[in-house]
């Protein structure tokens, strides 16, 4: 069916998108335009549905890569709301604008010579001093981050605390773009957390045991037994492989695994 | 008991050697000093202009955490944080319309009305424990030990903040006194330290301290006793362009109030951190047989 005739004759053609127009439709304010769009689309289909096409500002429509930040206000409500345009469904009235992108000061450091010195970071952002606590980063983040709290943490040098506080920050950027400080809280957090991964957390052992127990070799015997199993074999071990239970405690290693903890 | 406790910044990461003797001895004389979550940086410096309302907004916040504990009093060891914090809070009592503007544009916080007294520990010491009480309480007198008791500014100005009277103060001489100290009276115990001069004029800085530590030396003076991690820094920078400049000068030990406290309860230099200390402690409190 060419697309002309699919435009005259959409119910014929509907797809589910379409046919949930049906079911209701709401007003919303597009970049200050009224649009009519189906209720229950997230802002992004919306904004698709409405003729809008993301060439940027959208990426993994799933919550988690940040691109698509949004601020809206609903009518009779002086408060900026912030919400990811891929998560938020729409309501009746709401005003929308995409802030897919704000301008950040990013330092540029060598990691391999920094410390864990707070100082280091006091060093790479001086602005992080600009900060008066007004609060309106942490009131700007979609994931709920105290952003405040973890600028706080990071001006009286607990490296640890920011990156913890922040560990949910996807980098959207809508607390630099309220910050009265001009700071670019998301790139200090980001400093913060490389630091605490690679200078504060202790090594995990058990991984640097790994690590020489394969490369020393002990798993090329069992590997090279697997690869000569004959692939009915391969599918009779697969399917009757042992499983973890749901309750089972951290201590729970699996019995049919023995071969590989003799390995090490 | 408990008291509510803000530290502020530089007590986390330079002045350590101020926060930790000040705990232990806390618990030692059976308090304990119980941080305010969620905190953060108290303004550093009150702001003068009339309508700068936005830098109340960090020292207020940090009241309203100690309102959310449900304390009457927020206990304070740096002497800019008592003094911000309070001048906030004196606005945040007064003036009903700031205090409105101010509660407005916090609209996610609690009210705030001024109800949550900000004091100093020293104020702690001589109004809720006593001194004699902390007298009975030293296991180690600082006998022979002559201290110059330095206010500096931001302890008694202005006058309504202040701590002790601004002219003739006696709240650190008390203290000193019932740790066994020698109290060193000297003209300069409330001169300007430089404060956020040393921004701007790092190498003026010395001036200063020249003055002062001249004068408490001059008095007698073997130590001060201070209680502001600007003014140490400022006397211990101060000091080490003046041994560089004067062959003659020799350094002072500067001690926070906090590690006095600590050594004459008898708790021992772990918790003192004398090694954070500008001009040598150590050895001064060797020769008078105070460390081991």
């Amino acid at each position: 069916m060419s697309v002309k005739e699919k435009k005259r004759n959409p119910v014929e053609t509907a797809t589910n998108e379409q046919k949930q127009v049906a079911a209701g439709l709401i007003s919303v304010y597009i970049m200050g335009k009224r649009y009519e769009v189906p209720e229950g689309f997230t802002i992004m289909k919306a904004m698709e549905y409405a003729g809008y096409k993301f060439i940027r500002g959208c990426g993994c429509r799933g919550g988690t890569c940040g691109a698509c930040g949004t601020v809206y206000r609903k009518p009779g409500d002086y408060k900026i709301q912030v919400a990811l345009a891929c998560q938020k469904t729409v309501e009746p009235d709401m005003y929308i604008a995409q802030i897919p992108f704000f301008p950040a000061n990013r330092a540029s450091y060598e990691f391999s010579k920094l410390t864990s010195a707070p100082e280091e970071i006091f060093k790479l952002y001086p602005e992080l001093f600009r900060c008066v606590a007004c609060n309106a980063c942490s009131k700007a983040c979609p994931q709920g981050i105290e952003v405040m709290d973890a600028i706080s943490a990071l001006k009286r040098g607990d490296i640890s605390e920011a990156a913890r506080l922040s560990f949910e920050c996807i980098q959207c950027g809508l607390c630099t773009s309220r910050c009265f400080g001009e700071l670019a809280q998301y790139h200090m957090f980001q400093l913060a957390r490389r630091i605490y991964g690679a200078r504060v957390l202790p090594r995990a052992e058990h991984l640097t045991d790994m690590v020489k127990a394969v490369s020393e070799g002990r798993y090329e015997a069992i590997l090279e037994k697997l690869k000569n199993t004959k692939e009915d074999e391969l599918k009779k071990l697969y399917q009757e492989r042992e499983m973890e239970p749901v309750s089972a405690g951290e201590d729970w290693k699996p019995k049919d695994g023995k071969s590989l903890w003799e390995a090490r | 008991m408990s008291l509510a406790y803000y530290p502020g910044c530089t007590l986390k990461t330079r002045a350590r050697n101020l926060e930790e003797p000040a705990v232990a001895s806390l618990e030692a004389l059976g308090f304990e000093l119980e941080e305010i979550s969620r905190w953060n940086c108290c303004g550093a410096a009150y702001s003068l202009a009339e309508d700068d309302l936005i830098h109340q907004v960090a020292p207020v916040r940090n009241l309203i955490r100690a309102k959310e504990l449900g304390k009457s009093e927020l206990v304070t060891l740096c002497a800019v944080c008592l003094n911000t914090l309070k001048r906030a809070n004196l606005l945040m009592g007064e003036d009903a319309e700031k205090r409105n503007t101010i509660n407005s544009f916090m609209d996610e916080e609690l009210d705030y009305d001024g109800g949550v007294k900000v004091v100093h520990l020293l104020e702690v010491l001589r109004d809720e424990i006593g001194w004699e009480t902390l007298a009975q309480k030293v296991k180690l007198p600082l006998r022979d030990l002559r201290v110059a008791p330095y206010y500096g500014c931001t302890l008694l100005r202005p006058r309504d903040v202040a701590i002790d009277s601004e002219e003739s103060p006696v709240i650190l001489r008390k203290f000193l006194e019932s740790l066994g100290a020698i109290p060193v009276d000297f003209p300069e115990f409330a001169r300007c330290c430089g404060s956020y001069q040393v921004m701007s004029d790092p190498d003026g800085i010395s001036e200063y301290a020249r003055t002062i530590l001249g004068s408490a030396s001059s008095h007698g003076a073997e130590a001060l006793v201070l209680t502001c991690p600007l003014c140490d820094y400022n006397l211990g920078l101060g000091q080490k362009q003046l041994m560089k400049k004067y062959s003659e000068f020799r350094a002072m030990p500067l001690f926070y109030f906090t590690q006095l406290l600590a050594l004459a309860l008898g708790l021992g230099p772990e918790v003192c951190h004398f090694e954070l200390n500008h001009g040598a402690p150590e050895a001064l409190l060797r020769e008078k047989k105070l460390l081991p």
